[in-house]
């Protein structure tokens, strides 16, 4: 496929955004049971939120400029029966809003209603928020990576492993983001946040190089002799029957060197994982706001390219049909 | 329930791209407006095209055969573009199968066009909506046309008569039987779209001589069996006369 940044963009930032607010709320779970020190609602919760919302619309806006009729935007909501990508059109906004409230709650001390459980545990109207966004944070995941993953004859898409690299990416870029803002908004946490921003970009390298390890052994299922239906070893095309450029040829093929794709990715395997990781670590020794925030910079830098690349690879078959042009 | 398809015949289609100029005249003079063409006499010309003729060659030279390849939308009984539109712009007709687009609804997302494997979807560079072979459903429905020229305008233009347009799913139609005695087939069946236009493969096309078709006999047809038939060694009445 040829990778469209509008679509780069829209993935990446909001999968930082949803990595954002889990983190934020896993703070506010973990202070429930005391095992993390309770924040401040304004300084840390709502302004986190604010922060997780602003990542939230960028994305939305890149987005629209991936459509020919943006206008008609609204009427993408309508196929959710069958479309992931109408199911994520409704998530992204469900979950905005849902960060909206949250970070709300949050800013004007929303404390009623409050449910008791057990002798000590008391669940307020923040919680409740929260529990529902995280659905959604979740099932926003789940749409996004499944766009992709339902294609099947996107062989490079068709599988699991897509969902599962765009939750632990995005979670990971998250926690990532959550570190450099807890070092303005409530420094205790840097090593709690950057702690698992580490984890979960360790656990997302194993899953994306499992992904890139299964997409190199991928056979091809069409080839021209299914394209064409005819069953002899030895086809060739002479002409795709046109001479300028078309859609097909445009769409479909991002028109650049294998050496190309090859920088791109050995660029992300280090962008995304080992130096930010490294630079996370002597951010920590050195207490040093500016090194977490470069972590963060790099690794997000290191996503769009990830993301070019997954676009890139994908190899779709009407490909097969344009092969030559005279 | 009706399905209507194509069936083209790889047997006698020359390649001569009528159908490819007459699905673009049709269709960019029809009500849904025009296809747009971008710098169409510039050094870098593009356009939005329902049908393609595309060629191939077959085998190892000296024995080659080129193949002429008309590719348009196969209106999948499945299609896979149709449940991933967003909009539901894009939908399959019940009462005869033909895979439209609403451009009315369309957002110009492109992911109807992803998600067909046989790249037979082209946004419109002006108007932003995705665009595809309708069938002709301007014109095949067109009772102010006479019976005859309610076909596809590719059908109608090509002239060796590759293009079939019918119902696939009676089994008593042109196509239905085309399909039945000629072995026609599907494109990319492993992805289990089930296209309702198929394909007609080559065919070997054989002249079977028999010895006495060799040489010239006098009375071939021995008609009053009272000639003796002559040895071939013998002068014939070729050799003797001027006729």
């Amino acid at each position: 496929m040829n990778p469209a940044f509008s679509v780069i963009l829209l993935t990446t930032l909001i999968g930082a955004a949803q990595g954002l607010f889990l983190a934020l709320f896993t703070v506010e779970v973990y202070s429930l049971f005391d095992v993390l020190s309770r924040q401040d609602g304004r300084t840390f919760y709502a302004a986190g939120s604010a922060v997780a919302l602003v990542l939230l619309g960028l994305g939305l806006v890149a987005s629209f400029f991936h459509l020919g009729r943006p206008e008609r935007g609204w009427r993408a909501a309508a196929r959710w029966r069958t479309s992931w990508l109408s199911r994520e059109v409704i998530v992204l906004p469900a979950f905005m809003g849902a960060v909206l409230l949250y970070g709300a709650a949050h800013g004007f001390g929303l404390s009623a209603p409050e449910v008791s459980i057990g002798a000590s545990l008391v669940i307020g109207p923040t919680v409740a928020i929260g529990a529902v966004a995280t659905m959604l944070a979740a099932a926003l995941f789940l749409c996004t990576g499944m766009v992709y993953a339902c294609i099947k004859f996107l062989q490079e898409w068709a599988t699991p492993l897509t969902v599962v690299n765009y939750t632990l990416l995005g979670t990971a870029s998250g926690f990532m983001v959550a570190t450099v803002f807890t070092a303005y908004a409530a420094p205790g946490l840097i090593g709690f946040f950057a702690g698992w921003a580490a984890i979960f970009t360790g656990v997302a390298l194993a899953t994306r190089a499992a992904s890139l390890v299964r997409n190199a052994r991928l056979k091809p299922r069409s080839t021209l002799q299914t394209a064409i239906g005819i069953k002899h070893p030895r086809i060739a095309q002479t002409t795709q029957g046109f001479m300028g450029g078309s859609f097909n040829t445009r769409e479909f093929f991002h028109g650049r060197a294998s050496g190309f794709l090859r920088s791109i990715k050995w660029s992300f395997l280090v962008l995304v994982f080992p130096v930010p990781l490294v630079v996370l670590a002597a951010g920590l020794a050195w207490q040093s706001v500016l090194l977490l925030s470069l972590a963060c910079a790099v690794q997000y830098v290191g996503l769009l390219a990830e993301r070019w690349f997954f676009f890139a690879q994908a190899n779709h078959p009407q490909n097969i049909y344009y092969q030559a042009i005279a | 329930m009706t399905q209507l398809a194509l069936v083209i015949d790889l047997n006698v289609c020359v390649g001569c791209h009528a159908c490819v100029t007459s699905c673009k005249e049709w269709n960019t003079s029809g009500i849904a407006g025009y296809l747009t063409d971008e710098r169409p006499y510039d050094a870098d010309p593009t356009g939005t095209f329902f049908n393609r003729v595309q060629t191939f060659e077959v085998g190892e030279y000296p024995n080659t055969q080129t193949v002429h390849f008309p590719k348009s939308c196969l209106h999948c009984e499945d299609p896979p573009c149709v449940p991933v539109c967003p909009t539901g712009a894009s939908y399959k007709r019940a009462e005869d199968g033909i895979v439209l687009v609403d451009y009315d609804k369309c957002i110009g997302c492109k992911y109807c066009s992803w998600a067909c494997p046989y790249g037979v979807r082209e946004v419109d560079e002006r108007q932003k909506v995705m665009k595809k072979c309708t069938l002709c459903v301007d014109r095949i429905y067109d009772e102010a046309l006479p019976v005859t020229d309610r076909k596809p305008a590719c059908v109608m233009a090509c002239p060796t008569n590759a293009r079939l347009f019918g119902d696939v799913h009676d089994p008593e139609s042109e196509v239905s039987g085309a399909i039945r005695d000629r072995g026609g087939y599907q494109l990319m069946p492993e992805w289990g779209t089930h296209p309702a236009n198929h394909y007609l493969p080559r065919r070997k096309t054989e002249v079977v001589i028999q010895p006495d078709e060799l040489v010239r006999a006098d009375n071939p047809l021995k008609v009053d069996g009272k000639l003796p038939k002559p040895s071939a060694k013998e002068p014939a009445l070729d050799d003797v006369t001027t006729w």
